[in-house]
């Protein structure tokens, strides 16, 4: 059979194929080694392949995890209330930016403001973190030019070594993510439809509040998943923010590959973690879902 | 005539907030002090000239240029394949198989990292080089240059494959001819994003670089030490005037896509 | 049976039991065709009969379940798009936005032999004979939709093909532009002698512009005749009521020897020839169907010698021209609609005039499907 009797639908799988395969041999099948290993246990340099629930007890049980203790919280709830409040603030800091470009940006204009935005976002990442490290430090920029100022005499010490600083970057960081999606469900808005609600009697923002913001849901939701689901994942910025201090659950999953060298309980973190998320995710969208049917 | 006036001074604020830092990275690789504080005590060129005599910085920047080219040329391959199937027609499973080729857009990176760290030590059983490195990055990259160039592909009549087909040429011609001009531009951005990608990638390079570190690697490392913190303020300005110039390139590509075809502007990138 | 000019004894596209199938939908089913060289065929039917698919699978950009399609006295199984002697003028043109509109037209000549000044030439030919001498050089998507489709006419004559298919080329024009492009396809086809497939839903466009006309259901042919033929003895139910206004009838369908008789509601009994029945006789409850203009009303005073049905106006529709009535006839469910030249001094009739109508044996059809 020549290439040419394939149909069109064949023509399409054998081009799919190459990347499909790519994705299967290096995201699949690591996604699934990872949940193998996590039953797994760490004997050196190799791993007993015996299957254990040990890693995963260990997650359950053990304070620094999940349960805490008097003093602290543990590691994936602290990281999870990290990502919530980056997620509320990102989005809520987003939206009228988002609201902005789509809506009083004149159209000419709006590819050269996206363009704008995303900017900061395509320069190093590492680099970015590094420099709130430098503005927010005991001796970095905020606090010198302040003092310079004459605002304070004392540098402030709230900034550095602490989850705000944490949140400041990584709101910063994940800005765009909260922008686009809102951005394009304004977009997606006809327009007609405010000039209609305006015509039945409703104020310019009564509109906003019944006709765009509704409509502008699946965006918000969008960027809520899109920044809080990556968040959880960061361990560059809690490392270097928080220095040796506290730390986040993606810093614990690193060192358990690196220096602590206990693949499976790192393994086992990852996937909790993961669920954790994935869960969490689902409940918002379902709890989402029901409020718009609610609505309707 | 200012209309919203309140939003406009807010979004204006906003750049301001997203642009602060990487306004600062040239502030302090040309002030003179070693220490990175105000106020600035004056200029020099001495932070860049220490980068240019610093030999385990060339070597990681070699290797890090290499990554990205690779990496931007196999992403964009297999990206050009995956979009061309996306505008084409539907197969069982291909909605299912185009959305997991996407997630890693919403995957921690540390998680793709950890897995394929895993797999390429135990299961591959490969020595951790710029080769786990290229592979790791092409991953994350595929789904940001399918998104360009869904872009591209999607603007496409399929009329036209058909009708230069039509007027004679087989199916590689028609493709030649008429399709790759028109989505040319698409391919030249998703090259220079790709690249971008990979260049400013910390999290997986740090798990699967082998003896030679990336760029961001050797800067991470730079990070512990207070006295450099003017040459990394240097590297980073460099960095980053990199990345601008070539977004700017990018979106200039993307922009002329459009024009080509013959459609209205309707938005950045992703 | 149809009223139909014998084709010569090799046609240039011949069609035989081609079916299509998409997964489980049956998109072609079974057809036979046949197409004269120089001919203006139209595919003519409602949205998703099949008339694109047919004419793709003629092009070759659909390759048919089973069937022979034969252009030219070859087979064409097995020959790409690229190596048929057919090209097509797209629903959407389909005009390279990066070429200019020389070079979409020069697009098919690039393995032309010929030197670099000769092609130039034919293509300023092509330009100039659709209307566009000295658009050569305009980027192609600053065109107009009535110029671009123009310009997919020349790329696709400039190539001299045995056949041109059309795929609702004028469905993206306004009306005015529409019904010129019309003539002017008209007269083009004339000119180049190069047999037209045309497809479209607009049953008057093919009326106006075709020699034959194939109407499709369902992916099947319904019937295939000229326009006048197709209008007068529609053979189906189905045909009758796409193609023009006709009204519908009940009738009892009987012999009477050789002739045929029919008794239809509310105007009464009558005898029809043969060729009044082209989808042929079934006796036993039928539908018979009249065009409005082959009605008349008889106003005041008016008498005549035809067949005469008593009724009254129930509904008026004044378009200037003509105006269209409504009569209600008692035995008939649906009235009957009637289309009257507005002439001078004849006046429009109001809702409830009680009024008579004048119909004639030859103008009925037997619908039997
Ligand atoms: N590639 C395909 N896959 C599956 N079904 C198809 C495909 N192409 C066409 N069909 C189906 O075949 C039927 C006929 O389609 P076709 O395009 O030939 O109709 P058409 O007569 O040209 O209609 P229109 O006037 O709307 O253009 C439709 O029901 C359509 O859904
Ligand atoms: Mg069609």
């Amino acid at each position: 059979m020549s290439i040419f009797d394939r149909s069109p639908q064949a023509r399409t799988a054998a081009l799919l194929s190459p990347p499909f395969l790519y994705s299967l041999l290096l995201l699949a099948l690591p996604l699934v080694a990872i949940v193998l290993i996590s039953f797994w246990t760490q004997t050196g340099l190799d791993f007993d392949t015996t299957f254990t629930l040990a890693n995963y007890r260990a997650i359950f049980t053990q304070p620094q995890y999940i349960l805490g203790n008097a003093q602290n919280w543990g590691v994936i709830p602290v990281s999870l209330f990290v990502s919530a409040t980056v997620t509320a603030i990102t989005v809520v800091l987003a939206y009228p930016v988002a609201y902005f470009v789509s809506f009083v940006v004149d159209p000419s204009r709006k590819s050269l403001w996206l363009f704008l935005i995303t900017i900061p976002f395509w320069s190093s990442y590492l680099i970015r973190v590094f420099l709130w490290k430098v503005i927010l430090g005991f001796n970095g920029v905020i606090n010198t030019g302040l003092q310079a100022l004459g605002v304070i005499r004392e540098p402030l010490e709230f900034l550095l070594y602490n989850l705000a600083s944490v949140i400041i970057t990584m709101a910063h960081a994940y800005a765009v993510f909260a922008i686009l999606p809102i951005y394009v469900a304004l977009e997606k808005i006809d327009r007609s439809l405010l000039e209609a609600s305006q015509d039945l009697g409703e104020s310019r923002f009564s509109t906003f509040l019944r006709v765009t913001l509704p409509l502008s849901v699946p965006g918000i939701v969008g960027a809520v998943l899109i920044v809080f689901i990556p968040t959880i994942g960061d361990y560059v910025t809690p490392q270097l923010m928080l220095g040796a201090g506290g730390r986040l659950v993606a810093n614990t999953i690193q060192t358990q590959f690196f220096k602590g060298n206990d693949a499976p309980l790192g393994a086992a973190l990852s996937i909790v973690t993961m669920l954790m998320v994935g869960i969490i995710s689902l409940v918002f969208l379902f709890l989402n879902r029901r409020w718009l049917r609610g609505r309707s | 005539m200012m209309r919203g006036g309140w939003l406009r001074a807010y979004a204006l604020l906003y750049l301001v907030f997203l642009f602060a830092p990487i306004l600062l990275l040239p502030l302090f690789a040309f002030n003179d002090a070693s220490v990175i504080a105000f106020p600035l005590t004056g200029f020099t060129t001495h932070w860049f000239q220490e980068l240019w005599t610093t030999e385990a910085l060339h070597q990681a920047l070699r290797n890090s240029l290499v990554i990205a080219v690779l990496n931007s040329l196999i992403a964009t391959l297999l990206g050009v394949c995956a979009a061309r199937a996306t505008s084409g027609p539907a197969f069982p499973g291909k909605r299912g198989i185009l959305g997991f080729i996407m997630l890693p857009l919403v995957l921690p990176e540390i998680v793709i990292a950890v897995s394929l760290l895993v797999v390429v030590r135990q299961v591959l059983d490969l020595q951790l080089s710029n080769v786990t490195v290229i592979l790791a990055h092409v991953v994350i990259s595929l789904p940001f240059s399918i998104a360009i160039l869904n872009g591209a592909f999607a603007n496409l009549d399929p009329a036209f494959e058909e009708a230069a087909q039509d007027l004679g040429e087989t199916r590689w011609g028609a493709f030649r001819l008429v399709t790759l001009p028109l989505v040319f531009p698409g391919i030249i951005s998703s090259l220079l994003i790709c690249f971008i990608i990979s260049l400013d990638d910390f999290v997986l390079a740090q798990f699967l670089t082998g003896a030679n570190p990336t760029l961001p690697v050797y800067i991470y490392g730079l990070t512990r030490f207070v006295k450099s913190l003017p040459v990394i303020m240097a590297l980073g300005t460099l960095l980053v005037a990199l990345s601008i110039t070539l977004l700017v390139i990018a979106e200039y590509f993307r922009r002329r896509g459009v024009a080509r075809a013959g459609l209205k502007d309707s938005g950045g990138f992703l | 049976m149809n009223v139909q000019s014998k084709p010569p004894a090799t046609p240039l596209i011949q069609l035989r039991g081609i079916h299509k199938h998409y997964g489980d939908y049956h998109a072609l089913r079974g057809i036979d065709l046949e197409i004269r060289q120089g001919e203006f065929f139209s595919l003519l039917g409602p949205s998703g009969c099949g008339k694109t698919t047919l004419l793709r699978t003629i092009a070759g950009f659909e390759q048919p379940s089973s069937g022979q399609l034969v252009i030219d006295g070859k087979d064409m199984s097995g020959v790409p798009p690229n190596h048929r002697p057919t090209n097509m003028v797209f629903q959407s043109y389909a005009i390279f936005p990066h070429l200019t509109v020389a070079e979409n037209v020069g697009f098919g000549l690039r393995r032309d032999p010929r030197p670099k000044e000769q092609r130039a030439r034919a293509v300023a030919e092509a330009l100039e004979m659709v209307g566009l001498g000295g658009y050569g050089n305009r980027a192609a998507h600053a065109l107009s939709g009535g110029q671009r489709q123009r310009v997919a006419l020349a790329r696709a004559l400039i190539l001299k093909p045995k056949v041109l298919l059309l795929d609702e080329p004028l469905s993206a024009l306004d009306k005015k532009l529409r019904e010129n492009m019309q003539v002017e396809l008209i007269r083009l086809q004339r000119n180049v002698g190069i047999t037209f497939i045309l497809v479209t839903h607009d049953q008057e466009e093919a009326l106006v512009m075709s020699d034959r006309i194939a109407v499709m259901f369902e992916g099947a042919i319904g019937q295939m005749a000229d326009p006048e033929t197709l209008y007068r003895r529609p053979n189906s139910r189905r045909v009758a009521e796409f193609i023009g206004k006709m009204n519908l009838l009940p009738a009892e369908v009987g012999m009477e020897g050789n002739r045929i008789v029919v008794e239809v509601a509310g105007l009464g009994r009558g005898a029809v020839e043969p060729d009044q029945a082209p989808g042929g006789v079934i006796e036993g409850n039928s539908t018979v169907g009249i065009r409005p203009e082959t009605l008349s009303l008889l106003f005041p005073g008016e008498t005549t010698d035809r067949r005469v049905a008593e009724g009254v106006v129930d509904e008026v529709v004044y378009y200037g021209d003509m105006t269209y009535y409504d009569v209600r006839i008692p035995g008939v469910e649906e009235p009957l609609t009637i289309s009257m030249k507005n002439l001078i001094g004849r006046p429009v009739l109001d809702v409830g005039t009680p009024t008579k109508v004048a119909w004639d044996e030859r103008s009925l059809v037997v619908l039997s499907r």
